[in-house]
């Protein structure tokens, strides 16, 4: 095997560790976006902000890891029940774009409020992830890969599952279906939006922390953090707003693409291509399957 | 009573067909232009035009250039930083190829370059709606940043890929550089946003503009009564970019006068720009203003208020700036999700009768 071939292995493997941190993002988005139609930009704030929140309970408050992760996610489920509350029960029926501009009304919000609460500097956070070189693989064949990727990948990959049992064994998880199909009929069988609302709102800011824990343990919990949301937004067209399995194949090809690209294309060009390389690769695929990978398939009537 | 059009009588088609049919419509607007016009530029100083003012122009500018895509046409975009980009690059590397053109022929070539450059990106918007366009339109803005950042070309390979604009003069007139005249650059504004404004509107009553509105109400149908989609989303495309594009070139020349383009014109500005046309109204040219002048007005008015009145340290106070912006348009869009235009709306309609109950 040659030093070319092994460097293809490592640069696929560290793009598809990348996918699954992508696909964690994307996967809050899905969540809210089948169960209440709407398209929420605040997911990236919501990471950083329960990242933030992490740390801060961590730091000020010198809780267990544990302790303060169950905490985190009391404060997620507050969040979730808070906007409900004072948001989203207030815009029934608003347009589609309304309501995409009171998520990003509600990002500005969660961000302002992270800062003054937990302050704007760098945060590391370690809560036992281990860090550094897989080193059998490092010495055996000389491929470089994270442990926290691997661990963020072993995350992902559980987290799917549980939501896909979740969603397909619990009287919840039907419920949810059921709205995400079509509102007004799930109404009428007596399930009640506001509580299903609230309950998709925590998963997706449980997903958010889970998000701001990798993402956070690889660099830092910070502002940036919350630009992720950018990289999740190629996963999702890619993938289809609808479709869970979808932001995961999404974020893989996306994180694969990103980093080919990088190592075969970027250099010709100048490099830093990766602002804007996965949006170009979703809309590539997006011409020719408009709905993404695996969205369903839109039908109009006049 | 203030506002009652009892008594105006049309007796031809021209008069029924005016931009503004309403003798207190007339008497508003002309009264608004004679004290932008007269008025403002003998109290204008440096602090007014650079903090309000100009800004104020070229995101009303650009919030119209906006409400054409969004508003009228129904193609939602978040590239419109990036077009900016477009629009201010262009008219830097025209002034300084060509330091002989007149700035306001500069900048109506830019606009035509970035309406091109708008029409390029708009292509994936006969087969992609909605969300998934808007996903997509965030390509041209990383896009075209990256393209500015990356290439010399753009910057006339200086050091700091920073590009500042050279001195330029209008009719005798400094309009551009540190050295300009605020009043000078306020009217030269002025004129550029009220011209463009009175193009829009008239652009949008006519047969594009109901075109386009026909493809926002309902694409397909649309099409069966014989609306060409590929004609009217790339025409909205190309308006739409023309403007958005002026108001770079603005930015550029007039307002920040040196410009480094992932400061200014990176993805806040394409959300700000939206939140100017939704908060403003979707569909209206006066709503462009009114929503310009509202996120222009209210970071200020917020600092100033912390800032000064309750002491509040600078950092905390730009924390709470974010935070209760936030909160002001969730409450705004809660309150009135169709924006200032329907307030407005509302409020002639109470005139009408005010103060009688009927």
């Amino acid at each position: 095997m040659g030093g070319d071939f092994l460097f293809f292995i490592e640069a696929t493997v560290s793009g598809l560790t990348a996918g699954v941190m992508y696909s964690l993002v994307a996967l809050g988005f899905v969540l809210i976006f089948k169960a209440s139609g709407i398209f929420n930009f605040a997911q990236g704030v919501m990471a950083l902000f329960a990242a933030l929140t992490l740390v801060g309970l961590m730091e000020k408050f010198g809780l267990a890891p544990w302790v303060a992760i169950i905490a985190t996610v009391g404060v997620m489920i507050v969040l979730a029940w808070l906007i409900e509350r004072l948001v989203l029960q207030h815009m029934v029926n608003q347009d589609p774009i309304i309501l995409f501009m009171s998520t990003i009304g509600l990002a500005y919000v969660l961000e302002g409020l992270g800062d003054i609460l937990w302050g704007s500097d760098v945060k590391v956070l370690d809560i036992g992830i281990p860090q550094g070189a897989l080193d059998w693989l490092l010495d055996d064949y000389g491929i470089y890969i994270e442990k926290l990727e691997i661990v963020a990948a072993a995350t992902g990959a559980v987290l799917v599952m549980v939501l896909a049992v979740f969603f397909s064994k619990t009287r919840i998880g039907r419920a949810l279906r059921a709205v995400a199909d079509d509102h007004q009929a799930a109404l009428s069988v007596g399930i009640s939006l506001r509580t299903i609302w609230v309950i998709v709102w925590s998963v997706a800011g449980i997903v958010a922390l889970v998000a701001g824990i990798m993402w956070g343990s690889k660099s830092g919990v910070q502002f940036s953090l919350s630009l992720i949301a950018l990289k999740a937004l190629p996963v999702l067209i890619l993938g289809g707003f609808t479709s869970i399995p979808g932001a995961i194949v999404g974020g893989l090809i996306i994180g694969v693409g990103e980093k080919w690209a990088e190592i075969y294309f970027g250099s010709l060009v100048g490099g830093a291509i990766e602002n804007w390389f996965a949006y170009v690769l979703a809309l590539a695929f997006l011409l020719f399957r408009p709905q993404g990978l695996f969205g369903e398939k839109i039908i109009e009537r006049v | 009573m203030l506002y009652r059009e009892t008594g105006q009588f049309k007796t031809d088609y021209e008069a029924d067909q005016q931009i503004f049919p309403i003798r207190q419509d007339r008497w508003l607007v002309a009264l608004f232009l004679a004290v932008a016009v007269l008025f403002v530029p003998t109290v204008i100083n440096d602090y007014w035009a650079k903090a309000v003012l100009l800004p104020f122009l070229v995101y009303a500018m650009a919030a119209l250039g906006l409400n054409i895509l969004v508003g009228y046409c129904g193609q939602i975009s978040l590239g419109t930083g990036g077009f900016m980009a477009v629009g201010a690059f262009a008219s830097f590397k025209l002034m300084t190829a060509f330091p002989d053109m007149n700035l306001i022929v500069v900048l109506l070539l830019s606009g035509c370059v970035t309406a091109a450059v708008g029409v390029l990106f708009g292509l994936p918007s006969l087969r992609i709606k909605g969300f998934y366009l808007a996903v997509a339109t965030l390509a041209a803005q990383f896009f075209l940043v990256w393209l500015f950042n990356k290439l010399g070309w753009f910057y006339n390979y200086n050091a700091t890929g920073q590009i500042t604009v050279p001195p330029r003069e209008v009719f005798g007139f400094l309009v551009t550089g540190p050295e300009a005249k605020p009043a000078v650059t306020y009217l030269f504004t002025l004129g550029f946003v009220v011209v463009f404004a009175l193009v829009a509107k008239n652009v949008v009553r006519g047969r594009i503009g109901r075109m386009w509105m026909a493809i926002r109400d309902m694409d397909i149908a649309a099409e069966l009564i014989g609306v060409r989609p590929l004609h009217a989303k790339l025409s909205a495309f190309a308006f739409s970019s023309f403007y958005i594009g002026v108001a770079g070139g603005l930015i550029f020349t007039i307002y920040l006068g040196a410009v480094e383009v992932t400061e200014a014109f990176g993805i806040d500005r394409s959300f700000l720009v939206l939140f100017m046309v939704i908060i403003g109204g979707l569909g209206s040219i006066v709503g462009s203003f009114l929503g310009a002048a509202f996120l222009v007005l209210m970071p200020i008015l917020l600092k100033n208020f912390m800032v000064d009145w309750l002491g509040m340290a600078a950092v905390t106070a730009k924390h709470m700036e974010i935070t209760l912006m936030g909160v002001l348009i969730i409450f705004f869009l809660i309150v009135e999700p169709h924006g200032f235009a329907r307030l407005w709306q509302i409020l002639k309609e109470k005139l009408r009768l005010w103060p009688f109950p009927y």
